[in-house]
Formats: C-alpha cells, sequence, structure tokens
C-alpha cells in the first residue's frame, strides 16, 4: 500500500491527551534562494541543521536533486523536503519515461503542489524550484500549503527576510551568470550572519540549458577553530567494570559481516 | 479607518489584541488576561574558581527568537566599587536569562554594595554580597527577576569564590558554574576538565577499586584556556551563543577584563 501509515494516530492522539508532547522533529531553519539569469537559473542554501536551539549538522544539504535539469532547496522540517523531494523526482522521471520528452519545472512543481495541498500543511515542506527546459528558464517557489509563486527572485526559511535585503537591494533584471551566483550566495550569508536558524556554508547549484553545476561548500566562511590544547585522555582513564571479548572471526555468530571497501558520504570533523 | 472595527459580528466594536479576544465558549462577563513580561534573550556564563583567583566569562551576543538583538552586550558587571566605573570593584556579577531583569538586578546589588561601603567604611566581602543577593532574589519570590546569577570574587582568605544563583534566590559557592543558554553543554565539559570527574588512575585497581584522579588547583593559564574552549564548543553547537567572549580575572591586584572575538554565524 503507497503513502502513510496511520495505524499509531489513536494510541498517539491518546498519548498526547495525557501530557506526553509529541517527538521534536529536526528543522532546517533555514536561508533558501533563487535567482534567475540571462540563460539559466541559480539557487542557494546554507548548511545548518537545527532542532530547537541545538545544531543538530553543521553541513547538511539542502539542494534537492529532482531531474538532472531541475534542482530543488529545501526549508521546513528536514524530513519532509527529503522525502517529498525523492518521491517527486521518482514520479517525475517515469512520467518523463512514458511521455518520452524532457521533464518540465512546471510539471514539477504542480506534482509538488498537488501533493503538498492534499496534506493540508501536515507536511512541512518549504521549497524554491528552480530548472530549465524545453519551454525555457523558471523558478517558483511553493509553500507547505500548496500555494506557488512564480518570481525572478526568491527567497524561503526563517532567514528569507535578511537575504530578501540583498535581493531588493541589489538585483536587476539582466544579470549574467557570475553575478547572480555572487548575488545569490551573497544573500544566503545575510543569512548565515543575522539568522540564528542558519549558519555555516554556502551550497550553490547553477542550472543552465546545457548542464547543472552543483557547487558544494561554495563559501566556507564558519570554519571551525582549533582547541587550545589536547583533551587525549591517557588509555585506561575510563574504569571498566566487566569486560568480555569476541574475537572479531566469532563476530559473524552473533550478527551478519558485510566488509564495506569504500566510505561513502562526508567524513564528520573528529578531534584527533 | 474600517480596520479599527471587526467585520466578526463576535468581535463587535473595536479590534482586540490577539490575547485578550473574547471566547466564545467563555461564561458571561468573562475574559481571558495574559501578561508576558518576560523574554529568554538567549547567551550563557561561565565562572571557575582557583586558588587565589576567580575567572567569570560570558558571551556577547543578545537575542530573541531567531534574531540578534545585539553583538555586543556584556552580561558581566563589576559591584560595589566606589565610583560609576568601578574601577576599584572586587566582585563581579553575570547575569544571563531575561536582559532587562539581569541589569535591573545588578543596578539593585550595585546599590546596596556602594551604600555598604559608604556606612561601614569598608568594602563588602563576597560571602555577605553573596548572601544578600539571595535576599534581593528570594523577595521577588512571586513576581522573579529572570536571571541566572554568578557571583565571582575573592573571599576572606583570598581564595577564588563562585556562587551561583536559581531565579529566586537558591544559592550555593561552587567550584565551577555554567549558566545560561548552553550551561547543559558546558557543565559536563567542566565536571571532567576541572573536577576530574570520570577519570580514574589507569591500572589502580579493578572494577570498583579503581582509584579516582586526584583534585589539583588549576593555574590561571589553564582556566582561560578551559573558558576559551568551552565558549569555543557551544558556538558551534548552540545557536544563541556567539559573536564575543568577555572574560574576567578577579585577583588581589583588582580585575583584569578582556573581549575576544567567537564565530559570528
Amino acid at each position: 500500500m503507497p503513502g502513510f501509515d496511520f495505524s499509531n494516530y489513536n494510541r498517539n492522539a491518546a498519548l498526547h491527551a495525557r501530557g506526553v508532547p509529541l517527538p521534536k522533529a529536526t528543522s532546517t531553519g533555514t536561508t533558501i534562494v533563487g535567482c534567475i539569469f540571462d540563460g539559466g537559473v541559480g539557487i542557494a542554501a546554507d548548511t545548518r541543521a537545527t532542532s530547537g536551539p541545538i545544531v543538530a549538522d553543521k553541513n547538511c544539504e539542502k539542494l534537492h536533486y529532482i531531474s538532472p535539469n531541475i534542482w530543488c532547496a529545501g526549508a521546513g522540517t528536514a524530513a519532509d523536503t527529503e522525502f517529498t523531494t525523492a518521491l517527486i523526482s521518482s514520479q517525475l522521471e517515469l512520467h518523463s519515461l512514458s511521455t518520452g520528452r524532457k521533464p518540465r519545472v512546471v510539471t514539477c512543481m504542480t506534482m509538488l503542489k498537488q501533493h503538498l495541498f492534499r496534506y493540508q500543511g501536515h507536511i512541512g515542506a518549504y521549497l524554491v524550484v528552480a530548472g530549465v527546459d524545453p519551454t525555457g528558464t523558471h523558478l517558483f517557489t511553493v509553500h507547505a500549503h500548496g500555494s506557488t509563486d512564480k518570481l525572478p527572485y526568491v527567497t524561503m526559511g526563517s532567514g528569507s527576510l535578511a537575504a530578501m535585503s540583498v535581493f531588493e537591494s541589489q538585483w536587476q533584471p539582466s544579470l549574467n551568470r557570475d553575478q547572480a551566483v555572487k548575488l545569490c550566495a551573497d544573500a544566503i550569508e545575510a543569512g548565515i550572519w543575522n539568522d540564528l536558524g542558519s549558519g555555516s556554508n554556502v551550497d550553490v547549484a547553477i542550472i543552465t540549458a546545457d548542464k547543472t553545476t552543483l557547487r558544494r561548500n561554495y563559501i566556507k566562511p564558519n570554519e571551525r577553530t582549533a582547541k587550545l590544547r589536547s583533551y587525549v585522555f591517557p588509555k585506561g582513564t575510563t574504569a571498566v567494570l566487566n569486560e568480555k571479548i569476541i574475537p572479531k572471526g566469532d563476530l559473524g555468530k552473533f550478527i551478519s559481516v558485510e566488509e564495506l571497501t569504500e566510505e561513502g558520504g562526508d567524513k564528520m570533523e573528529v578531534d584527533t | 479607518m474600517a480596520a479599527m472595527f471587526s467585520q466578526n459580528p463576535l468581535m463587535n466594536g473595536p479590534n482586540y489584541s490577539v490575547n485578550d479576544a473574547p471566547r466564545v465558549n467563555a461564561p458571561e462577563g468573562a475574559r481571558e488576561h495574559r501578561f508576558d513580561p518576560y523574554t529568554d534573550n538567549g547567551g550563557s556564563t561561565l565562572a571557575i574558581a582557583g586558588a587565589d583567583f576567580t575567572i567569570m566569562a560570558g558571551d556577547t551576543r543578545l537575542t530573541s527568537g531567531y534574531s540578534i538583538n545585539s553583538r555586543h552586550h556584556p552580561k558581566l558587571f563589576k559591584i560595589g566599587g566606589t565610583t560609576a566605573d568601578q574601577k576599584d570593584a572586587t566582585i563581579v556579577l553575570s547575569v544571563v536569562g531575561f536582559a532587562a531583569d539581569g541589569e535591573a538586578l545588578k543596578e539593585r546589588l550595585d546599590a546596596i554594595c556602594k551604600m555598604y561601603r559608604y556606612r561601614h567604611g569598608k568594602p563588602m566581602s563576597v560571602k555577605a554580597c553573596a548572601q544578600r543577593l539571595s535576599t534581593i532574589l528570594y523577595q521577588k519570590r512571586f513576581f522573579p527577576y529572570y536571571a541566572y546569577a554568578i557571583l565571582g570574587g575573592l573571599d576572606e582568605e583570598g581564595k577564588g569564590a563562585v556562587y551561583s544563583y536559581d531565579p529566586v534566590g537558591s544559592y550555593e559557592r561552587e567550584q565551577c558554574r555554567a549558566g545560561g543558554a548552553a550551561a547543559s553543554l558546558i557543565m559536563p565539559f567542566l565536571d571532567n576538565q576541572v573536577n576530574f570527574k570520570n577519570q580514574y588512575i589507569p591500572n589502580s585497581g579493578e572494577g570498583h577499586a579503581l582509584q579516582e584522579r586526584e583534585r589539583r588547583p588549576l593555574t590561571r593559564t589553564e582556566v582561560e584556556t578551559l573558558v576559551k574552549d568551552a565558549f569555543d564548543g557551544a558556538v558551534e553547537r548552540h545557536i544563541e551563543v556567539g559573536d564575543g567572549l568577555q572574560m574576567m580575572a578577579i585577583t588581589r591586584h583588582g580585575i583584569e577584563e578582556v573581549f575576544l572575538p567567537l564565530k559570528k554565524d
């Protein structure tokens, strides 16, 4: 069965009535922007993910792939932006396969708004949709309740006001690629410095008719400063109350073991 | 001025603010009242007592919600000097929570310390000041100062003294204390690095017989290093902490104050 599983609804409602709070979702209290230029469109995002006042991820990815020539920047509930873009990306690929045409940005935007409207805002995805298709260059915003806008420059998320201040003071009707990328990056930086929900680095994606360039960590203005001294403990500092050693060879008796060759994903910063 | 009068028949008349709009199901004549005089202005503070000094520190960011109101708003105040510039003060008060209440609390305590000095011809001891601060806080038991205070100075023997408070005046003398937004991030680090909690001497015994690492007084440079690293760590993981670090060292020679930069995102 496709769709969501509501089997825990009654149980959770009963728990909620007895004062058990809802679990807190990771929100990408974010700055995301988009800007059309002559010959394409650029989108950008910061890389901070928060859970209340705590930084959950210092370098998360908020630019999502939809199709080779359509990308999405997501704000709101992290899981919702992730899954909604993945779902629409999948449907759009099947659609393009069955029609034998390249996917269009309006199609993507319409599918997103219809999906989000069906869930009446409970899916907390706030998106900037951008892309180039056979009908031209397009830039949209889609709100969690299903409303959309089509504009030459857009901002969303908790840092949207800071970012929009940059667009409103520096945007012009004709921009070249480099000017647009600079404008987007500056708008994100305004969010990084002035909005507490945004921080860390700037990611940028530039989409033109012939190719898409993803510039992960385009600007890194917030590198971590080194600790002033080492906090390495001498071996044996931690108390061991009881120990049992299972040799690596016997591990297969307890769990299934698979050897991994290559490491995937970004490495986390760790003190050495 | 059509907006002055609501289109909603339930609110026929002048517009109400969101908080005191009459409720449909409320009994006749009943109205919900609300008064929200407090704001959480974020930020964090830290104090560590040494053998003959006390280090106090706090970040200088002032926030409300997701906004930064100021990047340079001090949380540390010298208390009880003879003049407005407090150059002969010997006690430092740090406050986090609601900035306006913190400021008001500082003014009250400072005035009291000054009066004490004029009446008795000597500065107030930290011990006496600490007790008085507790009294000030408890006097407002049912409309508290929403501030987490830490008082630092040198005791009668010249040893570093740190007193920490809750908003209604419960207090305790301690070796070290972190307060405010990132207190829960900094305090475990302090337990481990200042009081050597959860550290044992390697190979000193088996299981529960293992010997704890012995406590030793930290030097001033060691403490300053810990404070800077603690704040650098807190800035990384707490959105309300950042911009600048204000640090004061209280010694028998007086109070030294420094400002250091922190990350601004």
